[in-house]
């Protein structure tokens, strides 16, 4: 027996998110409607007393101020159409499970013995739409057919279905608990099939390494002696699987590269990451000897770094691309309470104190057919921005900073970049905390979330590109109240020294966080049955490999274990002990007594050989652009401020909560009105200190497309550049890189695969040469390497992509600078030399070339002048400073000029530049390492003495006239324009 | 003697404001200001009973997943203690409704507000603390927003926390912040009572906004704050944790102001009343 609920405003009440979607209906959908009303649906599965029901509906599930409701019959009146929307069985349902505890606590029962509730939600519309226009309305803009179903009812059905009983999507259960053998002494065809069938994206070298392991006497006689058959069971086979996935196992990353360049000189590389990225991270801090501030690089969930004598930070940040694309909300959502995880489980964990994301997606206004199964651009970028949202923002973590780029390729799939960071005292009791130590015997716990079947087969998925059979379960949603409470839990827990270890459940779930974790122990045992499942039915593979969301795993000492669940029950938070380290070499998972997976821990992790991969890299010549320089400066400036990836994202960063924890001194958002756009941001994590963390990102994939070397070098360049304008300390900055590529490996499916692998080594020598030139290292890292789409004829790879996001301390918040202009009789410094470099540039763009002289960085000028900025700024002297990045000085003056609300005069001419004869050149091109700085006149002696033997040139002043007027180098007026109309045009892609 | 500040600050179930509300606390002076989580309420190892200012912070309580606050309230209302010692009949709302008779100072903001709106103590007109007579809804604009927004003070107001403010400057950050009353009978005796504390205004704190983005939800008469008819008890929607000092401010790089933030003024009221003969 079920009952239904259903609630909705009174008629006199006005719905906002009705008339949201109303509003996104007609401009996205085209389609007209008069009005939209929302009702919400609880499906009660189980019976309720009518007194119960009323005092239920009343309150919580209703407000009685401005909402009605009826039980088990029909609020909906007044509407031409109905479309109820409402989950698939076994997809998270937050407000229904919210709703259920509610009932608990009103009925005072346990939650067990409270009936579980599913939530859905009518939208009632009225105009004149036909039947096809309303299931479009459904498909297309509030349903996502593979996590939620949806009815559409018209008026006149809508009466007849008043007897209907209602429906529970509850989760089929299976009782088919077996723990499956698979033969794998068959034909390589055989072989293939298996992996393809059971998403296993394994290759056939590597499930032939399988089999020729399985064969191995002595592991035969292993086997047989914990009760196993000679054949490898579905567990094993799943759990290898998933830590020999690209996604956990980084196999490009570390295979044997030959690298041949345009020369034809051949190079072997061994392994991009440790012959590039670690190593570059190891000279930096060889050099620094006594005064390395790192602490932990590469070995953890995320990079530590020294904050001062007492704190240390943790950063890490994370793609969730290929859920994105399948969900936007969930995928994104899950993206960042999961790199939330990531910091929270390092080391010894560290309490989250801000959130970065990154976003790249095709245009929002998208016009041309869409390939089958990707959603338009418009609908993932409202999607993820409002995962990131609910994500964020209900964690109480900060959303301080980010960026949205732009580019028609990421069509096939977004990129969803979260990052994190974190805080931990140095030591707790004592101990360093940035170490992770298990001994034999400690417990294997599990806390958080419960197991189900979604986020099966996520580490696997993701390896691969998207195509037409990409399981839906690897879809999910995160819940980020389940993970506050849980990380409340933790932070106590880890206070009073309960536990020894921590780790998250990222890909992989149990499979991965235990088995890599037993590898500090030297082994593990592990009862799969007492992980607390979401309903029965899951089979031992898929409660080892489920990467449902909101779990980390512990290791918690014997004698410290009463103490740590009893915390966890008096906090509400569930924890299980499912099992124990050892030191037997072995990853041994039992399912109720019986042995259902027994592996070598050594060959799991270390089994694999190396690929061998060849690149070849061969520069492409581009078609050298052709346009006369405009007569129209100031249109010209307009339209790149209109530009996707220029204009202001205002109506983004509103939406999250930049402020939470009460740090924030550098917002996203500065100057006169609150809206220009802040280079960095700049938090005070200890509000008892004036100690301060600056972030940056720095990203330029358009730059790829000439070579990907200069590609990575700008990316770096900006993400330093942005941190320096804001007052970073140079001396005291670490980065974090981010590979986004497409699959790079040469076959039938990329015939231009050695193109692409020499775009990631070219990327990878970038990253080398400019972290040690700037000495800026990296300190942790990700890659997302198969970002391709494939159905049917239709191949979309994105460009190769790659984020660097800086950290930095800020010795005093209290002289941090922001990117507005201040006062009228200032003067304007344009610091850094321009070059003719518009390769790749947003003003070639606009014009539809891509040119070929890309922006290149000087990192050992650069590096004088950053240091030179942050003493001018240390100094006091500085009264704005913005980087000159997309767009370049022209786009940083207008920036600048309408944030400060206060005019400019510029003379083109004093700007230093070099082999420049056209002002659009001058003004457009994007070499890197510019800032435009204002300064008191007071301070111009100091201010200029700092930058001797410098490319500086002070180019003009500030006005009151609200007006940026720019004179040529011919000392003509090629730009007027108003700060209104600059600000307007910037304003107008996405609103504010 | 002067009565000793004892504040606490409840954290738990997805509030996240709590550290920079306890640091405004400790900056305002109160003299004991303790995070308390609220699962050790309903342990019983605290009590309520044992401090005198009662924070309620911003955060997302559940998730706001039944509306702002909701799930929230009903936790309040229903849990019971669950240490054996105390008093089995005891529940948490049992210590709050006697905080709010004792006539202690509680401050709630955003979903604190919200909270409080829900449970029915704000604004508790004609004392009846049980009934919920208004509630906090969604924006107008259909979406969370974080945004500074200036706002003008009620000076005929009962409310003790803004004792000589006129005007202030705060962060909005919320979806729901929508002020309305059960009826224009209750909104007319807000007024008549002075529970109006602030109202989202212009910026020189003059006259009060309806229109967007000055008022940013769409409130009822630009309502941002209620307090209760004894003015003890406070809720608002901006965040006066989120400016405790001058770097706070979105315009600090420009503008000359003063060491202290100005949401702090209105921890120091609470602190000084507490200290005050009036606080009985």
């Amino acid at each position: 027996m079920a009952h239904r609920i259903a609630v909705g405003f009174k008629d006199a009440i006005r719905d906002p998110h009705g008339e949201k979607i109303k509003r996104k209906i007609v401009e996205h959908l085209h389609i007209i409607v008069e009005q939209v009303r929302i009702i919400d649906v609880y499906t009660i599965d189980g019976h309720v007393d009518q007194a119960a029901l009323e005092m239920i509906a009343c309150n919580p599930l209703s407000d009685p101020i401005i909402q009605e409701y009826t039980i088990d019959g029909q609020l909906a009146k007044q509407f031409d159409w109905l479309i109820e929307v409402g989950y698939r069985p076994g997809v998270t349902d937050n407000v229904g499970k919210t709703a259920r505890e509610a009932i608990a606590l009103l009925l005072n029962r346990t939650l067990s013995a409270t009936p579980a509730v599913y939530t859905s939600r009518q939208y009632l519309l009225c105009g004149p739409i036909a039947r096809y226009e309303a299931n479009r309305i459904a498909r297309d803009l509030l349903a996502n057919e593979l996590i939620e179903r949806f009815d559409v009812i018209s008026a006149k059905d809508w009466i007849d279905q008043r007897e209907r009983p209602p429906q529970a999507p509850r989760v089929e259960v299976s009782d088919d608990l077996r723990v499956e053998e698979i033969d794998l002494d068959v034909t390589d065809e055989e072989l293939l099939a298996i992996s393809a069938s059971r998403t296993l994206a394994l290759n056939l070298s590597e499930m032939k390494i399988l089999r020729d392991y399985l064969r191995r006497p002595d592991l035969q006689q292993a086997r047989r002696a914990v009760g196993l058959g000679g054949m490898i069971t579905d567990l094993e086979l799943e759990s290898f699987a998933q830590t020999w996935s690209e996604h956990c196992k980084h196999k490009i990353f570390n295979s044997l590269i030959e690298y041949e360049d345009e020369r034809g000189n051949k190079t072997l590389i061994d392994s991009l990451f440790d012959s590039f990225i670690k190593r570059g991270t190891a000279e930096i801090r060889k050099k620094r000897g006594a005064n390395d501030w790192c602490l932990s690089v590469f070995v953890d969930n995320a990079g530590i770094i020294k904050f001062n004598d007492q704190y240390n930070v943790v950063f890490k940040v994370e793609t969730h691309n290929s859920p994105s694309a399948l969900d936007p909300y969930g995928g994104a959502l899950t993206g960042i309470v999961g790199v939330n995880r990531d910091p929270f489980g390092t080391g010894l964990g560290a309490k989250l104190i801000f959130n970065t994301d990154v976003f790249c997606f095709a245009p929002p206004d998208y016009d041309r057919p869409l390939p089958q199964r990707i959603l338009h651009p418009r609908r993932i970028y409202d999607g993820v921005r409002e995962g990131v949202e609910h994500g964020g923002n209900k964690s109480g973590i900060p959303t301080i900073n980010g960026c949205l780029v732009f580019d028609e390729r990421y069509l096939g799939k977004p990129l969803v970049y979260c990052g994190t960071g974190g805080i931990m005292p140095a030591r707790i009791g004592g101990k360093e905390t940035h170490t992770k130590e298990i001994r034999p015997g400690d417990l294997v716990v599990m806390t958080g979330g419960r197991i189900g079947k979604d986020g099966i087969h996520g580490a696997t998925f993701s390896s691969e590109e998207l195509h037409a059979g990409s399981p839906v379960t690897a879809v999910q949603i995160g819940d980020p109240i389940t993970q506050k409470k849980m990380t409340d839990f933790l932070l106590s827990a880890r206070d009073q020294e309960l536990y020894r270890a921590i780790t998250d459940n990222g890909a992989g779930g149990l499979s991965s966080s235990i088995g890599e974790t037993a590898r500090l122990s030297g082994g593990c045992i592990i009862d799969l049955e007492k992980a607390p499942l979401k309903y029965p039915g899951l089979r031992p593979w898929e409660i080892l490999v489920s990467e449902s969301q909101e779990r980390m795993t512990l290791a918690v000492a014997p004698e410290k274990i009463a103490a740590f669940l009893a915390l966890a029950e008096k906090m509400d938070v569930e924890a299980s002990v499912i099992g124990t380290y050892t030191d037997s070499g072995w990853f041994h998972v039992r399912y109720e007594g019986k042995t259902a997976g027994y592996i070598e821990l050594d060959f799991l992790h270390s089994g694999l050989p190396r690929m061998n991969l060849e690149a070849k890299w061969q520069p492409k010549r581009r078609e050298e652009p052709s346009f006369s320089e405009p007569a129209d400066l100031g249109g010209a400036i307009k339209a790149l401020l209109g530009r996707w990836n220029i204009c202001s994202k205002e109506s983004v960063v509103r939406q999250y909560d930049h402020e939470v924890q009460g740090g924030s001194v550098g917002k996203p958002l500065v100057g006169a009105k609150n809206d220009g756009p802040a280079d960095a941001a700049v938090i005070r994590p200890l509000l008892d200190s004036f100690e301060g963390l600056v972030v940056a990102n720095g990203i330029c994939p358009r730059y790829g497309d000439i070579d990907t070397y200069h590609m990575t070098a700008c990316a770096l360049d900006e993400a330093i550049r942005n941190a320096v304008a804001v007052g970073a300390d140079l001396d005291h900055m670490a980065c974090l890189d981010n590979f986004c590529w497409c699959d790079p490996v040469q076959s039938e499916k990329t015939p231009d695969g050695q193109y692409k692998l020499a775009q990631l080594v070219r990327a990878n020598m970038a990253l080398y040469d400019y972290t040690t030139a700037f000495m800026v290292p990296s300190i942790s890292g990700k890659d997302s390497m198969k970002n391709d789409y494939q159905i049917g004829g239709v191949k979309i790879s994105i460009p190769p992509t790659v984020l660097f996001s800086t950290i930095a301390k800020i010795n005093d918040v209290r002289r941090a600078v922001s990117m507005d202009v201040k006062r009228a009789g200032d003067l304007v410094y344009v610091l850094g030399i321009t070059k003719r470099e518009l390769g790749g540039s947003e003003w070639y763009a606009l014009h539809n070339f891509v040119g070929n002289r890309v922006p290149k960085v000087n990192a050992a000028k650069a590096r004088r002048l950053y240091r030179a900025v942050s003493r001018a700024i240390e100094l006091g002297l500085v009264a704005s400073c913005h980087d000159c990045s997309d767009g370049g000085l022209g786009v940083a003056l207008a920036e600048s000029a309408f944030a400060g609300d206060l005019g400019l005069n510029i003379r083109l001419s004093r700007v230093p530049f070099e082999k420049i004869n056209r002002n659009d050149t001058l003004l457009f091109a994007e070499t890197p390492s510019r800032f435009v700085v204002t300064i008191s006149p007071r301070h111009q002696e100091a201010f200029e003495e700092l930058f001797t033997r410098l490319a500086i040139g002070l180019v003009g002043e500030v006005t009151t006239a609200r007006v940026l007027q720019i004179e040529g180098i011919e000392g003509n007026i090629v730009c007027r324009e108003s700060l209104d109309s600059l600000k307007a045009a910037w304003q107008k892609p996405l609103g504010v | 003697m002067t009565t000793r500040v004892k504040s606490i600050v409840i954290s738990g179930y997805g509030t996240n404001c709590e550290m920079e509300m306890a640091h405004a606390c400790r900056q305002a002076g109160a003299d004991e200001v303790d995070i308390v989580h609220i699962s050790c309420l309903l342990a019983g190892e605290i009590r309520l009973d044992d401090y005198n200012f009662l924070n309620l912070p911003g955060g997302f309580l559940d998730g706001d997943d039944l509306g702002s606050a909701k799930a929230g309230a009903n936790r309040i209302r229903f849990a019971r203690l669950r240490d054996a010692r105390a008093d089995k009949a005891e529940k948490l709302y049992d210590q709050v409704i006697r905080f709010i008779a004792q006539g202690k100072l509680i401050l709630g903001v955003c979903n604190g507000f919200q909270l409080l709106v829900k449970l029915g103590f704000l604004p508790g007109i004609n004392g009846c603390y049980d009934t919920q007579q208004a509630t906090l809804t969604g924006n107008d604009s259909g979406r969370f927003e974080d945004r500074w927004v200036s706002l003008k003070v009620n000076r005929l107001s009962p409310c003790v926390f803004t004792k000589g403010i006129t005007g202030l400057y705060l962060p909005v950050r919320h979806g729901e912040g929508k002020f309305m009353a059960a009826s224009d009978d209750i909104m007319e005796r807000l007024w008549q009572n002075g529970q109006v504390v602030c109202q989202y205004s212009d910026p020189l704190f003059e006259r009060a906004v309806m229109e967007y983005p000055g008022n940013p939800n769409g409130s009822t008469d630009a309502i941002a704050a209620v307090t209760n008819e004894t003015g003890r008890i406070f809720g608002l929607m901006p965040h006066p944790e989120a400016y405790l000092h001058y770097t706070n401010h979105p315009r600090w790089t420009r503008e000359t102001l003063p060491e202290e933030g100005m949401g702090l003024l209105l921890f120091r009221n609470a602190v000084d009343f507490i200290r005050s003969e009036s606080f009985g």
